[in-house]
């Protein structure tokens, strides 16, 4: 869109379908819960910095749920804080997109055995969207994943109604 | 001042109090204080001249099986010197004098030990659970511990 | 203490009750650098009382060392505690492990790990001063401190093929060697971030805005941070010349020189939120002295040759501690009989530093609060192990 805009002299017209127009608006501007957990949290921080630059996608992190689209579960997941966790995808608004970051997330990672207060992977208490996986991914890994997202999201449908 | 030194000034002060001690071919020297005597200890240690441990470095719950241990690393920081003193209870009856009174930064330290090793410090402020959940039951690094099944609706092992 | 302000009156002349608030600070919350709830209670926008709350990154630390099943496996969760400082967290282990098993390493071995050491105390600074920054509504400084971080983890990848989490240093030795243009890479990383340290000090530190917002807040006086053992940039912060590498010298930091950065309370007090920013800020200078110096008289040496086939230590126990970049972090060894640890506590430098955080918030604002958080720096995976 960006491109064509410069294309015309007087005003046009853009046919495109419902569908389209909210996908490519969804998914060029995937605002993230700025919400770190653990390990990967810190990589996540170095995928917004400047060698990485994940805003360039459009991913700008945001301090309330209220106004995220994305949250990116960014660590261990313990047992004290699923709760939160679930009250803070509670508190977002729709759509919403979760990004499982890291092993232990995904799984528990290595506190898979015997970790008595780890959560055992994050879609326990909430769907998940995107695994990277990783101990802690890299972050070209988050990024990989991110653009996975946006896959999802341009393919959606507002007719078919998505299972939760 | 080496272990031996203080080991004598605590011998001589507390005779009966003080019940062994390993000053060589260990890694750290340590005193092991009878448990209910490990406060009065604690202030002497604090203010005597010769001493000066003004630091706590560390204070660890251990589990013995059948008895808890606490350990408490000290360190003075105008004398520089160090020392470690021990003291067991058993698992039936864990009561330690708390040292909070002395060295603030026990307070956390014997939470976290409360919490997880079950020891109960007598005359805490405050003593809660700091790292668990308040509703978790049982210490965890307690040697019998069994992981729970669920825990709020949630399923604990993988 | 302050006299209590005469209370407002309202038209018909009886005075407004005012109440005190309680505010919830995280878990999720941008300042708290992870997932710490403070219970603040507020009267007005002053800050009477702050109850933290922990745990939120409770991951079984202590539980996981008890059943591996060698010593060595301990090392990958060692570097999950302080997820910042990996290198530093795997050196406290490795030299409480030593001490147990009365291992000697060759000095090759520990001048590698005095330069990894210093390499990561530099980016752990790099991130406290940077989300500090953020913090206090600078975003410049975290951008270009976390490029700067960048090359320092290319030097790690470099050596062992991590990023962040390295399982470097073993028990006896390392697990490589480091690469033949480490040297050189090393040195062109010094050469360039003088130049970024100089120029974010100017950026950040003697700003204005920074001032104001620092000085004079959260004074931790000399005494009571030594009563709640704080440690690191915290207590040299608050004036006491007290570094583990200097006084209580662990692998050969005795061999270098270099200064103990202290707290000289330039912008206010001795103590205060701008002194403990600022001696991260030099204790980084002081670093790079250190590796120039361990770069320059590298021995050389096998660093793989003194690691144990098996360890089965004889019962005892050891306490080993270094100068992490947070403050000392000790590893307390208990073995009995058996290739696995009995039990090993990590005296975590954040988690005691934290500690001390509702002595030296009470009186302050509720936005200053946001202050002594950053100046603290602390790591949840650390506090909650």
């Amino acid at each position: 869109m960006g491109l064509l805009d410069q294309k015309f002299e007087n005003s046009n017209v853009v046919v495109t379908t419902m569908d389209n127009l909210l996908n490519w608006a969804r998914l060029s501007s995937l605002w993230q819960m700025q919400f770190g957990l653990a390990c990967c949290a810190i990589e996540m921080m170095a995928a917004s910095a400047s060698n990485f630059d994940m805003m360039r996608f459009g991913v700008i992190p945001r301090a309330t749920p209220r106004q995220c689209d994305v949250m990116i579960v960014s660590g261990t997941v313990t047992l004290k804080m699923a709760s939160r966790i679930k009250r803070l995808y509670d508190q977002m608004s729709e759509p919403r997109y979760v990004i499982s970051m890291g092993s232990c997330s995904n799984c528990g990672g290595p506190y898979w055995e015997h970790g008595y207060h780890v959560l055992k992977g994050v879609d326990r208490i909430i769907p998940v969207d995107v695994y990277v996986p990783g101990c802690p991914p890299r972050p070209e890994a988050l990024i990989e994943g991110l653009i996975k997202l946006q896959e999802k999201i341009r393919n959606e449908s507002m007719a078919k109604k998505k299972a939760v | 001042m080496t272990a031996q030194e203080i080991y004598d000034i605590l011998k001589a002060q507390f005779g009966e109090a003080v019940l062994e001690a390993k000053l060589e071919n260990v890694a750290d020297p340590f005193i092991k204080i009878a448990a209910g005597a490990i406060k009065e200890v604690s202030v002497f240690a604090k203010n005597d001249e010769r001493f000066q441990f003004d630091y706590l470095s560390c204070l660890s719950g251990v589990d013995f099986k059948g008895k808890l241990g606490v350990t408490y690393h000290l360190y003075s920081m105008t004398l520089r010197h160090k020392i470690v003193l021990k003291v067991e209870v058993p698992t039936d009856a864990p009561n330690v004098p708390s040292v909070e009174s002395i060295w603030k930064t026990a307070n956390w330290h014997e939470r976290e030990a409360f919490d997880l090793l079950g020891i109960n410090f007598l005359e805490h402020p405050d003593q809660r659970r700091i790292l668990l959940p308040d509703d978790w039951e049982g210490h965890p690094l307690r040697k019998d511990y069994q992981t729970p099944e669920f825990y709020n609706g949630m399923k604990v092992p993988y | 203490m302050i006299e209590t302000l005469e209370k407002p009156k309202t038209s018909t002349g009886k005075t407004l009750r005012t109440e005190e608030m309680i505010v919830n600070m995280g878990p999720q919350h941008p300042s708290t650098h992870g997932v710490l709830r403070l219970e603040v209670v507020l009267d007005g926008e002053i800050v009477t009382d702050v109850i933290p709350h922990l745990g939120y990154l409770h991951r079984c630390f202590e539980k996981h060392c008890e059943h591996m099943t060698s010593y060595q496996q301990v090392i990958p969760y060692v570097d999950r505690m302080d997820y910042v400082a990996s290198m530093t967290n795997e050196m406290a282990y490795v030299v409480a492990a030593e001490k147990l098993l009365k291992i000697e390493v060759c000095d090759r071995v520990h001048y590698i790990r005095i330069i990894m050491a210093e390499l990561q105390r530099i980016a752990s600074h790099l991130i406290a001063i940077g989300t500090f920054g953020i913090d206090m509504g600078a975003f410049t400084p975290f951008l270009y401190y976390f490029r700067d971080r960048e090359k320092i983890l290319e030097l790690f990848e470099m050596t062992c093929g991590a990023r962040l989490l390295y399982n470097y240093m073993w028990i006896g030795g390392l697990s490589h060697d480091i690469p033949p243009q480490f040297v050189e890479k090393t040195k062109e990383f010094i050469v360039g971030f003088k130049k970024t340290l100089q120029e974010v000090n100017d950026l950040l530190n003697y700003n204005e805005i920074f001032i104001k917002r620092t000085a004079n807040v959260g004074i931790l006086p000399k005494d009571l941070a030594i009563n709640y053992a704080c440690s690191g940039p915290m207590l040299r912060g608050s004036g006491v010349n007290w570094d583990l590498r200097r006084d209580d010298p662990y692998t050969m930091y005795d061999k270098f020189e270099w200064d103990v950065i202290v707290g000289k309370g330039e912008m206010g007090t001795v103590g205060d939120v701008w002194d403990r920013n600022m001696v991260r800020q030099l204790e980084m200078w002081e670093s790079l002295r250190i590796i120039e110096q361990a770069i320059a008289t590298l021995p050389e040496g096998d660093v793989s040759k003194a690691i144990p086939k098996r360890i089965r230590p004889v019962p005892g126990d050891a306490y080993g501690r270094v100068e992490g970049p947070r403050g000392e972090l000790g590893v307390y060894i208990i073995a009995e009989d058996s290739v696995t640890p009995y039990r090993i506590k990590a005296r975590a430098p954040a988690f005691v530093n934290l500690s001390v955080i509702t002595e030296i918030s009470k009186g302050a604002m509720l936005a200053d609060l946001v202050a002594i958080m950053g100046s603290i720096d602390i790591v949840l995976g650390e506090v909650d192990r």
